[in-house]
């Protein structure tokens, strides 16, 4: 591919992974990136947001519930509804349910104890431009780390997502069977990851960025970034 | 509101704030008057044990504290400095926060995570990884289980918020840590060597700025707190604990880098212990400087404090900086973009005197250096009694036991053991992969976090068998340094230097002294020996409770480099069909050991074998066979035993083996060598056809190196055809036992 793409890594003041993203596509993917500072309002022409992973204001309150409002938010909140591509791991993740960019919550595990391990996660669908990298039921071993990861909406949220296809990653165990055993943090019916409908806006809890080298224990992560750098390839040709 | 009126100070008010008469007369020839309260205040905190370490000072220096990697001696600044090459620096210390917990558990723990923290990057250095050390009574005792949960959830909210990886740890169990837990925090750091700051006040007319958090009444006499013994009294010591923000350490933490390397900061110093109170007479006593500060000035969060409250208030998140006038707004707007206060609060002066002005009121005066450790305080050397119970506990005979009847039984039991089970439920509460350096994770010998400006790793572990140094507290320091350098060096590393912390009893008392004396001469001996000189660290005495002192608990934080990532090295078996060698030699020695503990509730006979000159060529040897590439896994024995280590090695992979052993154990029954604790022993795996080559490296360095048997698909791990263990049920017992215990109500 010819173009580079530009990833924009949103920091919030308690953001703790906006590093780790930023070395993934930089470094790892030698794409562009810059940090985008949550007092700003400019998005510096990024071609894709990431909202990272961490604690945006602290988190004493809901999780996500202040950042949502931040003078950087607001763009990131129009860009999202003209189409651009926005990712939000983990906090991220909670940021954009919280701002209503994706629907749903994300509650506090089940075991009321914060997890930080190695997960499998199914992929659902490959259809959309953060999977299709890869083969529907492949597995992707990647960690998570949240307190608050357990994925709530009510039933017809649920249902609906399910059916336009919007679940792109559940918990699931090593053969890739989705069971309660599996899942970490007691999410409905296993969801891991979510898309918009318009397929521009992503939230997952586990973590990408942590998985993309062997030496780290997993490079499964890459996925997700090979499958959206590829994306922006189809779209040229 | 009526104003506040300041008692005047008599010698019974001395003695309330700690002070003996004997120091109070000194405090009274150094200011050749009565000190005011807040000056009582002061004298108080600074010559508490806490900020003074005036019992073990002495005892301190004679600990090899230079080598040629130091960039900093120890004591020298907030944390120690080895240089690692590449134009890089380490940064690493150890803390305790014990009595906090005790009373506290989760705000304890929690803000002791945070003191260390900024003890790290008050140097310009940027945490990268965070390590503990815990310790907690009878876990079938209710109690146990909330300081537990409460302990570890304090230090998971912390370090995962403030985001740094909590990579290892360790954590045991023993009655005689009932009521007085140890929860010891490490941080290591890094930092390139021209944005080194230093805690120091110098330059007349230069300004002072607290930066961070507003002043609180928190904490207030959290150090003299932290220096006497714990009792049925100090519940209501519950508002001397602090309490932490990670957020703001954060935005500290960041905010603080900006202004270090960008080269406006003349010196820098968190405010941990005994606040500003120490911050400003340390700094201005290193300095030879002096400083005057206007308390009117400080950003307080509650209403009517005094220049008392003000100067001893422990509120977390706060530094005290010097900086040149002419960078006084640049520093204000680097901390203006992270909202953080940051407020000039006086000026650096050349007579050595720290002033204190309040309310228009001049509240204290006193010389800089009479106050702090090095300088006016005092140093004691304390009387030493050997103990009574040592003669008890050295005339077991190990001889008199009968055997265990049945062996699979005892392993199961071992296995389950709360100080040999795994600490998945612990660990996983720690986010241990942010910031994407975590090589190795916790569950292994060591942690293995890569630097990702160079080529090098780091690999750091906190150990120490306290039922060893009770036994034998100079063996048992010997053997803790010895064990956490075995541990780096099973993953590939060269161990390069220690952090201490000290927990230890009431000092007063002769026997503790002794204790405390004979650990110290066994740690010198060690790091001597292992070129490992001591960096710097904390000591914790008084942790006793009503009964009882607790174990004597000298806790190393071992630091050592990996040359390169080919050369890390992980505890599980690889694959089967691999060859198990033992390096060192089986001598079945049990005493001190978890099983004796466990099998017949014993804590008798002396510390388990050891011996140094041995450790040291076991070390050369193995780090040699792993640089050579020869080694698949390294294992070192510690608790359980032989037979525990190749357990775990089968286990803690992803995927699982058995193993097929054979042992000779000569004239000594075959449960002495399994659950032997003798040191200087690792078990590696590696592909038979290397077999020469490592039995060549063994040969140099004089170590027995052995076959035991070999790696096996089949989920069976069999000792010399006598025991056969289903390596499933030992899965799930090792990985589920300590949440099972503390999942009870």
């Amino acid at each position: 591919m010819s173009a580079r793409i530009k990833f924009g890594v949103v920091v919030f003041p308690g953001s703790n992974c906006d590093h780790d993203a930023y070395h993934a596509v930089k470094h790892l993917f030698h794409h562009d990136a810059e940090f985008l500072w949550h007092k700003e309002t400019d998005l510096k022409n990024s071609d894709v947001i990431i909202l990272p992973g961490g604690f945006s204001y602290g988190d004493y309150l809901r999780t996500g519930a202040i950042a949502r409002f931040s003078p950087i938010m607001n763009e990131v909140m129009k860009f999202a509804k003209s189409g651009g591509i926005v990712i939000g791991i983990c906090n991220g993740f909670q940021i954009l349910c919280e701002s209503g960019l994706l629907p749903g919550v994300l509650l506090r595990n089940q075991s009321l104890l914060f997890s930080c391990k190695h997960v499998n996660l199914r992929v659902e669908q490959n259809t959309s431009r953060f999977t299709n990298e890869n083969n529907v039921g492949d597995i992707l071993r990647i960690p998570i780390a949240h307190g608050e990861g357990n994925f709530f909406a009510e039933p017809d949220v649920i249902k609906s997502l399910e059916e336009n296809g919007q679940v792109i990653f559940r918990y699931c165990d090593e053969k890739g069977a989705i069971t309660s055993e599996s899942n970490p943090n007691g999410s409905v019916n296993n969801i891991a990851g979510i898309i918009n409908k318009n397929g521009n806006v992503m939230g997952m809890m586990p973590h990408p960025e942590r998985a993309c080298e062997l030496q780290l224990g997993s490079s499964d992560g890459r996925k997700v970034f090979e499958s959206l750098i590829n994306s922006f390839v189809l779209q040229a040709v | 509101m009526k104003q506040f009126e300041e008692p005047v100070v008599t010698k019974e008010l001395a003695k309330q704030h700690g002070l003996t008469d004997e120091e109070f007369e000194k405090v009274l020839s150094i200011l050749d008057r009565v000190p005011t309260y807040t000056e009582l205040g002061i004298y108080s905190v600074m010559w508490s044990e806490h900020c003074s370490y005036k019992n073990s000072i002495a005892q301190l220096k004679t600990l090899p504290r230079s080598g040629k990697r130091l960039l900093v001696g120890a004591g020298e600044e907030n944390a120690g400095l080895v240089d690692i090459g590449d134009g890089l620096a380490v940064a690493f210390k150890i803390e305790s926060h014990n009595h906090p917990s005790a009373v506290e558990p989760y705000q304890g723990a929690a803000t002791g995570v945070g003191g260390i923290m900024r003890d790290i990057f008050t140097m310009g250095a940027r945490p990268i990884a965070s390590l503990n050390s815990l310790r907690f009574g009878d876990i079938d005792d209710k109690q146990t289980r909330h300081l537990l949960k409460g302990v570890v959830k304090g230090i998971g909210d912390y370090g995962n918020s403030f985001g740094v990886p909590t990579v290892a740890g360790e954590v045991y169990f023993d009655p005689c840590y009932q009521t007085n837990p140890l929860v010891n925090a490490m941080s290591i750091g890094i930092v390139e060597h021209g944005h080194v700051a230093s805690a120091i006040a110098k330059g007349e007319g230069n300004v002072i700025m607290i930066v961070g958090s507003a002043t609180g009444r928190d904490g207030i006499h959290g150090a003299t707190f932290a220096s006497e013994e714990i009792s049925e009294a100090s519940e209501s010591k519950r508002p001397s604990v602090q309490v932490g923000d990670p957020f703001t350490e954060k935005l500290l933490l960041e905010a603080t880098l900006e202004a270090i390397r960008a080269g406006l900061i003349v010196g820098i110093q968190d405010m941990g212990a005994a606040g500003l109170t120490c911050s400003s007479t340390e700094m201005s006593a290193k300095g030879n400087s002096g400083m005057e500060l206007n308390l009117d000035l400080v950003p307080i969060r509650e209403t009517h404090m005094t220049a008392y409250e003000i100067m001893l208030s422990e509120s977390q998140e706060r530094m005290l900086l010097v900086a040149e006038p002419k960078n006084e707004q640049a520093i204000k707007s680097i901390f203006e973009k992270w909202d953080l206060n940051c407020i000039t609060i006086g000026k650096v002066t050349s007579d050595g005197m720290v002033r204190i002005y309040h309310q228009g009121k001049l509240k204290a005066e006193v010389p800089a250096e009479t106050c702090v450790l090095g300088g006016g305080a005092p140093v004691y050397i304390r009387e030493t009694k050997k103990p009574d119970y040592l003669a008890a506990t050295s005339s077991f005979n190990v001889d008199s036991l009968s055997t265990p009847k049945n062996l699979s039984e005892s392993i199961y039991k071992l296995i389950q053991s709360p100080n040999i089970a795994s600490r998945r439920w612990v660990f996983e509460q720690y986010d241990s992969m942010v910031r994407t350096n975590s090589v190795v994770l916790p569950g292994s010998d060591a942690a293995v976090v890569r630097i990702k400006k160079s080529e090098k790793l780091l690999a750091a572990k906190t150990d120490c068998n306290g039922r060893y140094v009770y036994l034998n507290p100079r063996k048992g320091t010997m053997i803790a340094v010895a064990e956490s350098g075995r541990n780096v060096v099973c993953t590939g590393g060269k161990p390069i230097a220690i952090t201490n912390c000290l927990n230890f009893g009431n000092p007063y008392k002769p026997e503790v002294y002794w204790q405390f004396t004979e650990a110290i001469a066994g740690m010198r001996e060690a790091c001597l020996a292992l070129d490992t000189p001591v960096t710097g660290g904390n000591v914790s005495f008084y942790n006793e409770s009503p009964t009882a002192s607790v174990f004597p608990t000298p806790t190393i934080g071992m630091l050592g480099i990996i040359e390169k990532e080919s050369h890390v090295t992980t505890a599980n078996f690889k694959e089967a069909g691999d060859a198990i060698y033992l390096l060192g030699t089986n001598r079945g020695d049990i005493c001190g050991s978890e099983f004796l503990f466990l099998e017949y509730g014993i804590a008798s006979g002396d510390a388990p074998f050891f011996e140094l000159a041995f450790e040291v060529k076991l070390q050369q040897c193995a780090l040699e066979m792993i640089q050579n590439g020869l080694i698949k896994s390294a294992h070192d024995i510690s608790e359980g035993g032989l037979i525990v280590s190749l357990l775990e090695s089968a286990i803690v992979g992803r995927e699982k083996f058995g193993f097929e052993i054979k042992i000779s154990a000569g004239s000594l029954p075959l449960h002495r060598i399994l659950f032997g604790e003798d040191q200087s022993r690792i078990v590696i795996t590696s592909n038979e056809k290397n077999g020469s080559l490592m039995k060549k490296i063994a040969e140099k360095y004089f170590v027995p190196f052995d076959r035991l048997g070999t790696v096996t698909q089949n989920m069976k791990a069999t000792i010399n055809s006598d025991i056969t263990l289903d390596i499933e049920k030992v899965d799930d017992l090792y990985f589920n036992a300590l949440h099972r215990s503390v999942s009870r109500n």
